[in-house]
């Protein structure tokens, strides 16, 4: 891969859950495009599908920044959700607020963050309550 | 083992994704949770789930996973099952219930676990 950045934006959309994951599979198909490791594409897009899935559960939709270059993807879900009150405890796996309506579909078991933080090689959440949420994904190519 | 084969020992019906029977598959995963199912990483894997809305489609789309059984005679609708055909995954349907499903394919000796990455 050349050293040129690639930068890609997404719209996560608010309602619709079954259209949830659409940015993720688009971000997945880039990777393999680009000829990167599949273990690599695979810890991307796990990661990445939990963010916007949580994007989508919990704060109505949001964006998704990608950043494909310098040895790294970048994947950045922000949302202007009701913001986590204890991260500490949202990183619990099994701690969840869903609601039982997501749980029906096979989400919301409080394991989205601890999956998040097990494929991503490095997270950085940044959550403010009433404002939102930005959740920082890297995974390093090398 | 062969997808065809795992078909044969469920008795399980082909919805779409002819293309995999030929494919060997060495584990399994059952679960209706799909975040549990993304926690441990497999390879030339089976899903067996209750579940039937397209975010199962979604998930083996992300983890690679080609293979997925509807257990319990449980049929997905056609958006479902167009889902997976564009992302050439293969759905079939059994009328074993989970447990019944994931005992035949273990005691047929699919018994290879997921790892944590």
């Amino acid at each position: 891969m050349s050293d040129n950045i690639i930068r890609q934006n997404y719209v996560i959309p608010a309602d619709d859950f079954s259209l949830a994951g659409e940015a993720s599979s688009s971000v997945k198909k880039m990777l393999n495009q680009l000829g990167v490791n599949p273990q690599k594409v695979k810890k991307v897009a796990i990661a990445m599908y939990e963010a916007e899935i949580n994007a989508v559960i919990h704060a109505g939709g949001g964006t998704a920044d990608v950043e494909i270059g310098k040895g790294r993807v970048l994947v950045r879900i922000n949302d202007e959700g009701p913001g986590i009150p204890d991260i500490e405890l949202a990183m619990q796996e099994g701690y969840s607020t869903a609601p039982d309506s997501v749980r029906e579909l096979g989400f919301g078991a409080g394991m989205g963050l601890p999956n998040i933080k097990r494929y991503a090689d490095k997270l950085d959440i940044k959550t403010e309550v009433g404002k939102g949420t930005s959740v920082e994904i890297t995974v390093f190519l090398q | 083992m062969k997808v065809s084969e795992i078909a044969t020992i469920l008795e399980a019906e082909l919805l779409t994704g002819c293309e995999n029977l030929e494919m060997d598959v060495c584990s399994a995963c059952g679960a209706d949770l799909m975040s549990d199912v993304m926690a441990y990483v497999k390879e030339n894997v089976v899903l067996l789930t209750g579940l039937v809305n397209p975010q199962v489609v979604r998930t083996a789309e992300m983890m690679d996973i080609k293979v997925i059984v509807f257990v319990r005679g449980k049929k997905p609708d056609e958006k479902v099952i167009e889902f997976a055909k564009e992302k050439g995954i293969t759905i079939f349907i059994t009328k074993h219930p989970m447990f019944i499903a994931c005992g035949k394919l273990y005691s047929s000796g699919i018994t290879g676990r997921g790892v944590w990455d």
